[in-house]
């Protein structure tokens, strides 16, 4: 037992060492841009966006993006499987205070706006699809802590985040017909639209339709594990 | 009034990491998931630091919401503390 | 040999993570861990990418494209946190299921319950 414990903390200081040498290489805050210095320079022309991290997420590097959507897709519906019983229901004792209830009845509307706005805005400023539905998936959140008989209607969440991660893949397609690769900007390249609009809200090609896909699909994604794991049931 | 931002980045890599020590030792399952959420939200203020404005808000809104919620919902449906035999009282109460 | 401080923290956070996942028994103790290290690896990554002097990768009025930080391993780490989680859910089910059928999550003894 304490045997265990010293040869595991020889191992993680052998480990740090190599660690640490191997990053006094790489002197922090020295510039050392290659293809990023590329992606600054004709992002705005290029793409139409003001946030360069957005534009490399949706634009420049788009298919990994749905390589993320496909690996949350698999994971929400392994939780469901994983936890699937005959008959499930939340158990639940104790229904929260007054100050509770009446603050999330408030609340919530305020907080899928804010989500929204997060992520229809991802052009624009910090932000994007992925935290605004992490938000909208808080709001639900909150509702399921603050009432004790509260459930949220699991079929139709399910058809939408199978009707948005559809929808990625059309917008790819589309861009597949119209031009020359998947994921093809064609709003932005063979439209023109929002060309004399940079900074504004209607500019930046394709990205604020995919990221409100992608919102869209994340938040009722969450909302859906967390429903999985609060139920109890039966055999 | 101190004027230097590298004492608030020595100070909070300090809290960081004493949170992070926190969490693995404590035997109570909840104490843990807290100490985990507590490191999140540490790291969300160093993204900052570091320029990182959309990491930040990535990371404060999963990492102190989501993470902490899914690992509660867990404990709730298995058990709460660590170990289940007794330990001795030590100088600290049950940690 | 001088690393700055970001550096120190997210080897440091990287280490404890990796000494609960070798050590401990608790199989919910090693998920915490296991979320721990890739909170680490985040921040190392982010810190890499940083550069003195610079600011952050939003090309508003008066920031050109030579005063901007790295933005590519922001663009990384954006997937690999929400990546995180959905791993962390699907692992935590595996454990509730485990806890259900077994009555245990002590990993010594969840080895020798076979069949």
């Amino acid at each position: 037992m304490v045997m265990k414990r010293a040869l595991a903390i020889l191992t993680l200081l052998i480990i740090g060492y190599w660690m640490a040498s191997a990053l006094a290489n790489v002197p922090f805050g020295a510039d050392k841009m290659l293809v990023a210095q590329y992606y600054l320079n004709h992002v705005k022309a290029q793409t139409g966006a003001v946030n360069a991290v957005t534009a490399v997420v949706v634009n420049y590097r788009g298919f990994d993006t749905l390589g993320e959507v496909t690996v949350l897709f698999i994971a929400s519906t392994g939780v469901a499987a994983l936890l699937w019983r005959k008959k499930r229901e939340r158990t639940a004792e104790t229904e929260g205070s007054i100050v509770l209830t009446t603050g999330a009845r408030l609340l919530f509307a305020f907080i899928v706006l804010f989500g929204a706005y997060i992520f229809i805005h991802g052009h624009l400023t910090p932000g994007g699809g992925f935290p605004g539905g992490a938000t909208i998936a808080t709001a639900f959140l909150m509702l399921y802590l603050a009432f004790s008989a509260y459930e949220i209607p699991h079929r139709s969440f399910e058809v939408t985040e199978g009707l948005a991660g559809m929808g990625y893949v059309a917008v790819g397609l589309i861009g597949l017909a119209i031009g020359s690769y998947f994921l093809f900007d064609w709003i932005w390249q063979t439209w023109g639209w929002g060309h004399s609009n940079i900074g504004r809200l209607f500019s930046a090609g394709f990205i604020p339709v995919i990221y409100t896909i992608i919102g869209i699909k994340v938040g009722t994604e969450l909302s859906g594990i967390v429903d999985s794991m609060v139920k109890e049931g039966g055999e | 009034m101190i004027n230097c931002i590298q004492c608030i980045e020595y100070v909070m890599v300090l809290v960081m990491i004493l949170a992070a020590i926190f969490a693995v030792e404590w035997k109570d399952l909840l104490a843990a998931v807290v100490g985990m959420a507590a490191v999140s939200l540490v790291a969300s203020i160093l993204f900052f630091f570091l320029q990182a404005p959309d990491v930040a808000m990535t990371e404060a809104t999963i990492g102190a919401a989501m993470s902490a919620a899914v690992f509660i919902f867990a404990i709730k449906r298995t058990q709460r503390y660590e170990t289940e035999e007794e330990e001795k009282l030590g100088w600290w109460i049950r940690w | 040999m001088n690393i700055g401080v970001y550096y120190f923290g997210a080897i440091s956070l990287m280490l404890i993570g990796l000494y609960a996942i070798l050590v401990k028994k608790n199989l919910l103790k090693i998920l915490v861990g296991l979320s721990i290290m890739e909170t680490g690896v985040n921040l190392l990554l982010i810190s890499i990418g940083y550069i003195a002097g610079r600011s952050a990768p939003i090309l508003s009025e008066g920031i050109g494209p030579n005063q901007a930080v790295d933005p590519i391993p922001q663009a990384l780490v954006l997937t690999a946190i929400v990546i995180g989680v959905a791993t962390t859910a699907l692992a935590l089910t595996v454990a509730i299921n485990l806890y259900e059928t077994y009555k245990t999550l002590n990993i010594e003894e969840l080895r020798r319950l076979r069949g």
